[in-house]
C-alpha cells in the first residue's frame, strides 16, 4: 500500500477565537478516472458517483467528490482501500478505468469556526459562498492546488499534496492569527 | 483579475485557476513526412498575432483539469466565449462582448 508519510503530526495546528485549524489523521484516498457507463462503478464502490463537477456522494464510510468530467476523489478508511481496489479491478476487462491509491500523496486540513470562510479567502480567489455546504471543488490556495470539501456553513476540509503542506500550515496559521487580531481590534 | 467561464464546470471562475495554452485549432498534419519544410515549419512555429478576437486554448488547471478553447479579444482582454475542446470555431459575427 501507498503509505502516508509521517513528517506531519496530525492534531490541532492553531486555535483562535474565530477559527480552528487541525491536521487530520491519515486516511485512504483513491483517484478514479472513468468514462462511459458508470453504473458498474456505483455498485462496486457502494455509492452513486456524482455526475456533476463539485457534487459529492457518501456510502458506507466512504465519500466521493466529482472533480472533472471523468474524475473523482474517493476518501475511505484505510482498511477499506484494498477491498475497493479489488471490487473495481473485476470491472476492468469490460470497463477500462484508472483507480489509483493516492493515500500517501495528500494530507487534509480541517478549518472550522465562524472565521472559516474568511480564512479560506486568504488564499482562494473563488466566491466561496457559491460552493454550497455539502459540495466540494478542486481549486487553488495561494498557488497550491487544493481540494476543498465544504462540509458545513463554517466547516471545510482542504486536501493538499504533502510537499505543499508545510507552506500551507504556515499560511493558515498566519491567517488565523490575523483574523483573530482583527476580531479583537473590532471589539 | 479576469473571470473565465469553464465550459466543463459551467462556472465563471477567477483567472488564477487557469493557464493559457497557446493558439487553438492548430491541427497536426496526418502525414508529417508528406509535408513540405515550409508547411511543417508553419505547423510547428508560426502562430497568429491577432489584434482583436483570438482563438486560443486554456486549461482549467486548478479545477477540472480540462483543456478548452476560448475567443479572447486581445485589445480589450475580454473573453467573447469559451467552448469545449473538439468543437468547431464559433462564428465570430454571433459573438458579443457578453460572457456566457
Ligand atoms: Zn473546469
Amino acid at each position: 500500500m501507498n503509505a502516508p508519510v509521517s513528517a506531519l503530526t496530525p492534531g490541532p495546528l492553531v486555535e483562535t477565537d474565530v477559527v480552528r485549524v487541525s491536521l487530520e489523521a491519515p486516511r485512504g484516498r483513491l483517484s478514479l478516472r472513468a468514462r462511459g457507463e458508470l453504473a458498474p462503478f456505483d455498485v462496486a464502490l457502494g455509492l452513486t458517483l456524482p455526475r456533476k463537477i463539485g457534487q459529492r456522494a457518501a456510502g458506507d464510510g466512504i465519500e466521493a467528490l466529482c472533480l472533472g468530467p471523468d474524475e473523482w476523489m474517493i476518501h475511505a478508511p484505510e482498511a477499506q482501500v484494498g477491498a475497493l481496489l479489488s471490487a473495481c479491478a473485476t470491472l476492468y476487462e469490460r470497463h477500462p478505468h484508472s483507480l489509483v491509491d493516492v493515500s500517501g500523496r495528500e494530507t487534509t486540513y480541517v478549518v472550522d469556526g465562524p472565521g472559516a470562510l474568511d480564512l479560506l479567502s486568504v488564499g482562494c480567489p473563488r466566491d466561496l459562498d457559491r460552493i454550497l455546504p455539502g459540495e466540494g471543488r478542486r481549486t487553488v490556495f495561494d498557488g497550491v492546488t487544493v481540494i476543498l470539501w465544504r462540509d458545513g456553513e463554517t466547516t471545510a476540509r482542504l486536501d493538499v499534496w504533502h510537499s505543499f503542506a508545510p507552506y500551507l500550515s504556515e499560511l493558515l496559521e498566519t491567517g488565523s492569527r490575523e483574523l483573530a487580531a482583527d476580531a479583537a481590534a473590532a471589539r | 483579475m479576469l473571470l473565465i467561464h469553464c465550459p466543463y464546470c459551467d462556472e465563471t471562475l477567477p483567472e488564477a485557476e487557469f493557464t493559457y495554452a497557446g493558439q487553438a485549432h492548430v491541427v497536426r498534419p496526418a502525414d508529417p513526412s508528406g509535408e513540405s519544410d515550409a508547411d511543417w515549419e508553419a505547423f510547428l512555429f508560426l502562430r497568429d498575432n491577432a489584434k482583436g478576437p483570438h482563438f486560443e486554448r486554456w486549461r482549467h488547471l486548478h479545477g477540472c483539469g480540462r483543456f478548452f478553447n476560448a475567443v479572447r479579444d486581445t485589445v480589450s482582454d475580454r473573453f467573447l466565449t469559451t467552448y469545449e475542446a473538439g468543437l468547431p470555431r464559433p462564428d465570430l459575427s454571433t459573438l458579443t462582448e457578453d460572457q456566457p
